[in-house]
């Protein structure tokens, strides 16, 4: 009985919320201008520790604008956002640790 | 009428069962967790290439004079500087900046497909996840062009010397393949290709993925089960396949 409801439950669709949808191609826009500053960076300067500082601060706030918006990340309870960003922080010392190890073994290579 | 029991009554404990860890349902949850491991190990690719670089000194040279060498790390804008149709012309990241173009357009048709999934909005859904495939196809398309150039090579090559037996010996290097690449030192292309491989690897599994839901979303599936959460759970795997490539862009592109 129950299955056969089933075969014919048709949900109701709600209308589309403009708004929503425009935050969306916003979002889309937002993405796509931050990666050709990246773009006028990489040709307009030199390369070194300021232009790689760039390029990492302007690769989170992308990243940050997915998570968050596309992911819908903070949309979901505390307790879920954070036992998902608080991990990631590990992956600072990861790099800090590594790059150092790098530098090291180029001294001796 | 309805055929489901109702769960009112008094309020359950937490320990009482029928609770939703986190306000999020299974398979949600479960999504997030795959992906903060899978975030995991694609750092460990990415700073794998930042620790393995920063043993070999960087091109120091200006950038016109640049050629290929096995003794220091090669630029990357002077590595990836060719375009389909346009043999010959140096167009520095011109169709990296093309594939990052096509994976953020699918992954803005991704969160119109989940919003549109949210509504309950069949054809809304069935078209966005269509565009979605077609964006992650195209994406696939760019990325087999790119490692076939990448292992052809340039026409003229580098010419690297070579320490063998105790003597110096120069020979011309053409394309690339694990062991040895025209454009820097063996490690250069092999993280070339286990990085963007893997990478690619979860943009084919996302393209299946994307395809299995429309197609689900297609033939009335998903509305018979009564609402569109898969949308959702494959829209966030879609998302952080993009996510990643946002991070290897800049890493192994632009730095």
């Amino acid at each position: 009985m129950d299955s056969f409801d089933n075969q014919h439950k048709t949900l109701e669709v709600i209308p589309a919320n403009k708004e929503k949808i425009q935050k969306i191609w916003k979002i889309a826009l937002i993405l796509l201008v931050v990666t050709l500053v990246e773009f006028v960076f990489a040709f307009t300067m030199e390369r070194g520790l300021l232009l790689y500082s760039i390029f990492i601060g302007l690769t989170l706030v992308k990243a940050a604008y997915i998570v968050m918006e596309f992911m819908h990340l903070k949309e979901e309870s505390k307790a879920l956002f954070w036992s998902i960003v608080i991990p990631l922080l590990f992956v600072v010392w990861l790099v800090i640790a590594l790059l150092n190890e790098g530098g090291a073994i180029s001294i001796y290579r | 009428m309805s055929t489901t029991a109702v769960l009112d009554g008094p309020k359950r404990k937490v320990w009482g069962g029928g609770n939703e860890p986190l306000n999020a349902s299974y398979g949600k949850l479960m999504m997030w967790f795959f992906l903060l491991s899978d975030a995991f190990t694609f750092s460990a690719l990415l700073v794998a290439y930042g620790m393995i670089r920063f043993t070999y000194p960087g091109y120091a040279g200006p950038a016109e004079d640049f050629v290929g060498s096995n003794e220091y790390w090669p630029v990357p804008e002077l590595v990836f500087d060719a375009f389909p149709f346009l043999h010959g012309v140096h167009i520095p990241l011109g169709f990296v900046g093309l594939m990052t173009f096509i994976l953020i357009l699918s992954s803005v048709t991704m969160v119109l497909a989940v919003e549109a999934g949210h509504r309950n909005d069949k054809d809304a859904v069935v078209k966005w996840m269509l565009w979605t495939v077609v964006g992650g196809f195209a994406f696939l398309g760019c990325q087999a062009w790119e490692w076939n150039h990448f292992i052809h090579g340039t026409d003229t090559g580098s010419t690297f010397r070579f320490l063998i037996d105790g003597d110096w010996v120069s020979q011309t290097v053409k394309g690339a393949n694990l062991s040895v690449n025209e454009y820097g030192p063996a490690a250069f292309a092999q993280l070339f290709f286990f990085i963007t491989g893997f990478h690619g690897f979860h943009v084919f599994s996302g393209v299946a993925f994307n395809f299995l839901i429309f197609y689900q979303a297609a033939v009335g599936k998903l509305e018979q089960r009564g609402h569109y959460e898969m949308v959702e759970k494959v829209g966030l795997y879609w998302h952080f396949v993009d996510l990643v490539w946002v991070f290897v862009f800049t890493f192994f592109y632009l730095i």
